[in-house]
């Protein structure tokens, strides 16, 4: 069970979502006064009468200049039920790779609406993403009711058109909460205008969302990220794998298999920041001993022998091109990394690339430019062990990183 | 504490721990930065725990400004070796005597501690450095990867940062590039206290309230000693007061308090109303994006 919630914020630039955060720290009272203070100043000396809450949020020069978000910003808010880790991320396209960076560790993708403006490229294009990279909640905040006259036609008009673009995204839990951000009312508090509406506040509703489930816990999946060896006299025949169970759990007395090598042993023992442990499993790190001297380095994956990930050089993947100054193309190759193994990867084929407004296929596609998401194979100089991403984010997931500028280019999906 | 409080803690320290084993793993010379506040201290014992019952893989760099009250120092010394760690001491004073760097007017050493850190990374050629930068301390720092990249002049560029997805951290860096490692990045000044306090973390006494000598300066409380001297008109008493920072003994305030326990120190951060860079460093109030400025040209 865990009680940090990883909430990533979506929507158009100028739907409201700097602001709503400002507003949930500020009615959580998460804010501090010299936070507010400084925004406050800010707003008066640009000449505005009431404190603009999304200057909390905004701190970049640029941002502050051009009175938009470029990078991801990170909020922690804490109610005694619950500690939530905010990802603030620009609605701009220019910026969606920031979205994927947000959406990746989330928990929950709340999603901006302006009332007045209904559903946009972008909201499309985040949903798109949030369902994506498999965020299991979705909460859709229809934003800026007050300018509306709080019109629960004008939010039942942006819940429809949003629900018939969802339904294609098999979008598991999906909500819609009317909000204003701009005078608080059902971000915290329910306040009075929106009378209509009998549904939790949204903090409420980010409160008692119920997230353990959305972990696997049947395939158990420990990547061996760095040998513990200490060679000194008093821990001399001492050798553990340290790493995070990514999925699964792994208990003393269980049978594992290590891959890809493929010999077996037992679990003599757990070690872990809480000391000794009988079992581990996600979040947890972790020190594995095994019960045999076999030679098992980073890289390596922990498993059971009766449930096994696949073993493959061949990925068939969704990606997202990050990099505005490359495009993906057949027949180059770069650096991957999957779980704790970098190899070299060759593109072989672009299957097609996804229009985010339509969902359509262009199967004529040949190469992926930024922001764009589409459907590629690989070609790995080793084997990787993997799961579809959509059962086990941690197996399924990687990275392509460009072997001369050593920038990451793609965020990858293993279907 | 409650079981929830705990898991919480637990979350944070696993993810820390994670992180210091990827850069151990996959960086050739990384370096933990260590100044002797409450921070560092967190960050060193997340460390000996990621690599137990090994050693820690590799050193603890202070850069002194010379201007550390004593007692943090000799703190500091005792802590590392304890960890049993190798320390690398960076010397403010050491480079304005080489002329590195010039002594600012206004007494402030923050600025020039960049160019000495600089030159002593790339002095002992390290290519990933440890910082303790949480991102609810500030806004520029609430931008900040984990893994944040710098170029050859050790700078920050902010619109230009590595996606940084699921945690497939990217440490990949060409010669004279490195990254800088932010192991906190998601706890909260809270969270700090509540793991000082779970896991019976040692912390220097400053950090709990006590009554010293101070003099209030515009509403910040500085303690009168060889660093702040009272000028003509200025006045002290004795005050109950703690730090909640560490940085320079001329800069850094302490604020009125009667948490003389952890304990007691964690009730209050859960009461208390300003950021701890807000109420006391004199350091930090220069402008809305001082901090931003400062980590372009390298700072942390
Ligand atoms: N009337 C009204 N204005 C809002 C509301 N939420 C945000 N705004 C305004 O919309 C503008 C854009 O907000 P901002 O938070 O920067 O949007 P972002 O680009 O999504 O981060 C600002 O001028 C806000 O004050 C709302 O609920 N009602
Ligand atoms: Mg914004």
């Amino acid at each position: 069970m865990t009680d940090l919630l990883r909430v990533a914020t979506a929507g158009s630039v100028d739907d409201g979502k700097s602001t709503l955060i400002g507003r949930l720290l500020f009615d959580s009272k998460t804010l501090f006064t010299d936070q507010l203070e400084a925004a406050d100043r800010v707003s008066k000396q640009r000449g505005s009468e009431t404190t603009d809450l999304a200057l909390v949020t905004d701190g970049l020069r640029a941002e502050r200049e051009q009175g938009i978000t470029i990078d991801v910003a990170y909020r922690y808010v804490a109610t005694p039920k619950r500690k939530f880790v905010i990802a603030d991320t620009p609605g701009h396209p220019q910026y969606t790779r920031n979205m994927v960076t947000g959406a990746s560790t989330a928990n929950v993708a709340m999603i901006l609406i302006d009332v007045r403006k209904g559903v946009t490229e972008q909201s499309r294009r985040h949903a798109f993403l949030a369902t994506l990279l498999g965020v299991p909640h979705l909460v859709v905040c229809v934003n800026k009711m007050d300018l509306v006259d709080w019109s629960e036609e004008a939010f039942e008009a942006v819940r429809t058109e949003f629900s018939q673009f969802a339904r294609r995204l098999r979008a598991k839990d999906l909500t819609f909460i009317p909000v204003s951000a701009l005078t608080g009312e059902n971000v915290v508090d329910h306040g009075v205008n929106l009378d209509w509406y009998d549904g939790p506040t949204l903090l409420h509703h980010l409160e008692r969302l119920y997230v353990a489930s959305d972990r696997n816990l049947v395939d158990t999946r420990f990547p061996v990220q760095y040998v513990i060896r200490p060679r000194s006299s008093e821990h001399h025949d001492y050798r553990g794998y340290a790493g995070s169970i990514a999925s699964g759990s792994l208990r003393v007395g269980d049978k594992v298999m290590v891959l890809p090598s493929g010999f077996e042993s037992t679990v003599v023992g757990i070690d872990s920041p809480e000391g000794p442990l009988q079992e581990t499993f996600p979040p947890q790190v972790a020190t594995i001993l095994l019960e045999d001297d076999i030679d098992i380095s980073r890289g390596d994956m922990l498993v059971r022998p009766g449930n096994k990930p696949i073993v493959t050089q061949e990925l068939d993947a969704t990606v997202c091109w990050m990099d505005e100054t490359s495009a993906l193309q057949p027949g180059r190759t770069y650096a991957i990394k999957h779980t704790t193994r970098w190899a070299r990867a060759r593109v072989r084929d672009v299957a097609y690339r996804v229009d985010v407004n339509t969902l359509h296929r262009d199967e004529q596609a040949t190469t992926l430019e930024l922001n764009d998401i589409g459907r590629i194979t690989l070609r790995t100089t080793q084997p990787l062990l993997t799961d579809a991403y959509l059962s086990n984010r941690a197996t399924g997931a990687f990275i392509l990183v460009d072997e001369t500028t050593n920038r990451t280019v793609a965020a990858g999906m293993i279907r | 504490m409650s079981m929830h409080e705990l898991s919480q803690l637990r979350e944070l320290e696993a993810e820390s721990i994670y992180i210091f084993r990827e850069v151990a793993a996959e960086m050739q010379r990384p370096c933990l930065l260590f100044s002797g506040g409450k921070d560092s201290l967190v960050m060193l014992h997340l460390a000996q725990k990621a690599f137990a019952p090994a050693p820690i893989p590799f050193p603890v760099m202070h850069v002194d400004t010379g201007l550390n009250f004593p007692d943090v120092i000799e703190f500091r010394d005792r802590a590392i070796e304890r960890a049993g760690a190798r320390l690398i001491v960076a010397s403010v004073p050491d480079a304005i005597e080489r002329g590195l760097v010039t002594e600012p007017a206004d007494g402030s050493r923050n600025r020039i501690q960049t160019p000495v850190l600089l030159a002593a990374a790339e002095e002992h050629g390290f290519d990933a450095l440890f910082g303790g930068a949480r991102r609810d301390e500030e806004k520029a720092r609430a931008k900040e990867r984990i893994f944040s990249f710098r170029d050859d002049f050790g700078q920050w560029d902010p619109k230009n940062q590595r996606p940084e997805i699921w945690e497939l951290y990217n440490g990949r860096v060409a010669p004279g590039e490195s990254i800088r490692v932010f192991p906190l990045s998601n706890w909260t000044e809270l969270a700090i206290w509540e793991y000082i306090g779970a896991e019976g973390v040692e912390i220097p006494a400053r950090y709990l309230a006590a009554e010293r000598e101070v003099v209030d300066r515009r509403g910040m409380l500085f303690e009168v000693n060889d660093f702040v001297t009272l000028t003509d008109d200025e006045t002290s008493a004795p005050r109950r007061v703690r730090y909640r920072t560490m940085g320079d003994a001329n800069l850094t305030a302490a604020v009125e308090s009667d948490a003389d326990t952890v304990e007691k120190v964690i009730r209050e951060i859960a009461e208390v109303r300003l950021t701890e860079r807000g109420a006391t460093r004199g350091d930090d109030r220069v402008s809305e994006t001082s901090m931003e400025d400062r980590k372009k040209e390298g700072y942390f």
